[in-house]
């Protein structure tokens, strides 16, 4: 026998202040200590996090197929992907770089995309199985979010870093704002999913 | 009496669902919008892709090798296969959307490398920055989307304002692409491409000179090759003659105008190719003739190309030399076949030699006035002979026959020849004399004179002493006779004394008789006496 729902006693938990007070009647009941407005659930959650997500992947096309970094050396200009320079830091025997570079570009990224995929099925379906473990997962997304900046900070950072005019420059590409809004997105998309939605149990709706 | 109760006022139905989607629907719209216009961008802008054949990939590498038309960045290479039979490497570019007049058929493409050459250093750049595809845009109509990329930098690029003109040169000499045109020194222009003839008997010079230099080209230009190192000793002292540093190693092409119908030339217009600027400003030889020589010595030092002169003037060249058999006479003359310009003599003559024309009846009446080709020595130190013609009245008939191909001309030996021959003449002479009899005779009369030396020796000699020793007793006495102090010395003064005195009393008597001549008669006055004597 599970406690009983705060929704079945009637009250709310305040977003920002986290004062449970009664349940909003309407939709423009506010909190009595803070006075922010009152929601059994985060407003227009999946939606929300749907949309975010959507526009997520759809930048992180062109944040892979574009170039994030312009080298010049001499004049001599090479433009490289997320992909290629992991793929150069590999072949240069790098392979801790390549791999750090590949987790936190690539596979966390995508692993976000896929664990919020699967969350939002998850909650529409209602699902019961596992509702810890997702939760868990969710946390998990939200804790790393902010780890896949790191692609951004090193480009920006060597960009400030080397500008030695001709014998060697380092230039930021569109690729980068791309991953950047990639990242953003993502973390606005997780922080939009209201992870009670896992918890809601289908037969007492 | 029941009542009845109204019936509970229906709950208000509230349309909780929102008819438009929520205004977070706009960010991925706005991603999906700026997705696609990237998507339709670089649809717009892939330009053409062309397959370029290259002899070798040195330098080029898929995915970052650009292609550059005059510095600016117009497609990448994509990738680089070798064909079929691996002869070649096939080069795949992507080129940019403005980039549609390089895919013409005349298009070229090259890669532009690091390159040292005698001309200078070209792509200098490419040392740090990686080679490049360089192209050249083409006026063709036509498109391709295959072509076979040059191996060496072409030396001008289309566009360039300028003109190109054919030159036809016997060889290449120590020109080469890119060996530059000068005008009075100025480099106006470059050696674009060469091409050996079709039937391989000269070399077809590709020339192109800039603008605003190409106005100085006309009908009237003379090139010249400037290659090398004119030195020339002449009569005006040493002259060296060289357009540049550059020119010398590398070679050269030199033009100048001579002033006169000068006509705009068109692009294209061919000239021929000088070997030097005096041959190029020389007024034009017509066609040569040949003429048969037959020498009847030997010609050590006469070497092919040597001059052909006529009284000191260059009017052609030997052009073979070679020893002919005469099984009937057993004669072996030497035959020179020379190639002569009559116009150099006689600029009345035709340009071209006709068989019949009138250079032959004038080769005739020189002939008949005695003309003889003569082998002369040209250098004393070195032996070089050069032929000369030169007229002989004196020389002996000789035949000439017009009709003959080719026309044989009479010679003359040679001046070192007669020379030699007068020398030979000399040298029998003074075999004839006969050198033993006058020895013979020689040492008989110095026998004899030997013998009278003797002679002279036992019995001259003693009797001269005597003679001198008595001969010198004669001198002593004599000297003592006029010693100073000997008496007849002075005897011979008191004798001069006297005599001196009787002269003045001599004078005294005479000026006495000129101033008085009465006195003969009257004796002597005192008081006139007197008067006299104080001058």
């Amino acid at each position: 026998m599970s406690p009983p729902r705060a929704q079945r006693l009637g009250v709310a938990a305040c977003h920002l202040c986290t004062l449970v007070s009664d349940a909003p009647s309407n939709a423009h009941a506010r909190c009595p200590r803070c006075g922010a407005r009152l929601h059994s659930r985060k407003p227009a959650s999946r939606s929300r996090t749907f949309a975010l997500l959507c526009a997520a992947i759809l930048f992180y096309l062109p944040a892979n197929l574009l170039p994030v970094m312009r080298t010049s050396q001499f004049g001599h200009a090479v433009d490289s992907t997320i992909l290629s320079g992991v793929m150069a830091f590999w072949q240069a025997g790098e392979w801790d770089i390549a791999l750090v570079i590949f987790i936190a570009s690539i596979v966390i990224p995508c692993a976000k995309f896929l664990a919020l995929g699967w969350l939002m099925w998850t909650t529409r379906r209602k699902h019961t199985l596992g509702r810890k473990q997702r939760t868990l997962l969710y946390r998990a997304v939200e804790f790393i979010g902010y780890w896949s900046m790191l692609d951004v900070l090193v480009v920006g950072l060597v960009c400030a870093l080397v500008r030695f005019d001709l014998l060697g420059r380092i230039e930021p590409q569109p690729g980068i704002a791309f991953f950047g809004a990639v990242v953003m997105l993502t973390m606005l998309s997780a922080s939009h999913f209201d992870p009670r939605l896992i918890w809601d149990d289908p037969e007492h709706d | 009496m029941t009542e009845t109760l109204p019936p509970p006022p229906g709950e208000p139905r509230i349309a909780t669902r929102r008819r438009l989607p929520s205004a977070i629907w706009i960010v991925p719209l706005l991603a999906l919008l700026i997705g696609l216009s990237m998507l339709v961008h670089a649809w717009l802008s892939a330009g053409p892709e062309i397959v370029v054949s290259f002899q070798s990939a040195t330098g080029l590498e898929a995915g970052k090798t650009p292609v550059k038309y005059k510095d600016v960045v117009i497609g990448l290479v994509k990738r680089i296969e070798l064909n079929d039979d691996q002869s070649a490497v096939l080069v795949t570019i992507d080129l940019d959307k403005n980039a549609k007049n390089f895919t013409r058929a005349d298009s070229r493409y090259w890669v532009v490398r690091p390159r040292i050459g005698m001309g200078g250093v070209s792509g200098i750049d490419t040392l740090f920055s990686g080679a490049y595809i360089g192209v050249d845009s083409g006026h063709d109509a036509a498109r391709r989307d295959r072509f076979t990329g040059l191996e060496t930098p072409p030396t001008i690029i289309n566009g360039t304002p300028g003109k190109a003109f054919i030159l036809h040169a016997p060889a290449l000499g120590s020109l080469d692409i890119g060996s530059p045109v000068y005008y009075r020194n100025i480099q106006v222009g470059q050696l674009a491409s060469y091409l050996l003839d079709a039937d391989g008997q000269g070399v077809t010079l590709r020339i192109f000179v800039r603008a605003p230099y190409h106005r100085l080209v006309s009908s009237a230009t003379h090139f010249w090759n400037a290659s090398g190192v004119d030195l020339s000793l002449n009569a005006d002292g040493l002259k060296l003659q060289t357009q540049s540093v550059a020119t010398m190693l590398a070679g050269g092409i030199a033009f100048d105008t001579v002033l006169g119908n000068d006509t705009a030339s068109p692009p294209l217009a061919s000239y021929d190719l000088a070997s030097d600027r005096q041959s190029a400003l020389a007024p034009p030889d017509g066609d040569p003739m040949l003429l048969r020589l037959k020498f009847d010595q030997a010609l050590r030092g006469l070497a092919v190309n040597a001059p052909v002169e006529f009284r000191g003037i260059d009017i052609g060249k030997v052009q073979s030399v070679h020893v002919e058999v005469d099984p009937v006479s057993h004669r072996y003359p030497v035959v020179v076949d020379a190639l002569v310009y009559p116009r150099r003599i006689d600029h009345s003559q035709p340009a071209n030699t006709d068989p019949a024309n009138k250079v032959l009846t004038f080769l005739h009446g020189m002939v008949a006035q005695g003309l003889r080709a003569q082998a002369r020595s040209g250098n004393l130190l070195t032996g070089q002979l050069y032929i000369a013609f030169d007229f002989f009245p004196s020389a002996p008939k000789a035949d000439f026959d017009p009709n003959s191909r080719p026309v044989s001309l009479p010679t003359i030996a040679g001046g070192f020849d007669q020379l030699q021959e007068q020398m030979a003449g000399i040298v029998g002479k003074l075999n004839k004399v006969p050198f033993d009899t006058i020895a013979r005779h020689l040492d008989d009369n110095l026998v004899a004179l030997h013998q009278t030396l003797h002679q002279v020796n036992g019995q001259v000699l003693p009797a001269a002493r005597d003679t001198l020793g008595s001969a010198r007793q004669t001198l002593d006495s004599a000297n003592n006779a006029l010693a100073p102090d000997a008496p007849l010395q002075q005897n011979l003064n008191q004798t001069l004394l006297e005599l001196q005195r009787s002269a003045r009393s001599l004078r005294g008597l005479t000026d006495q008789l000129n101033a008085h001549p009465e006195a003969l008669i009257r004796g002597r006055q005192d008081s006139g006496e007197k008067q006299e004597r104080t001058p």
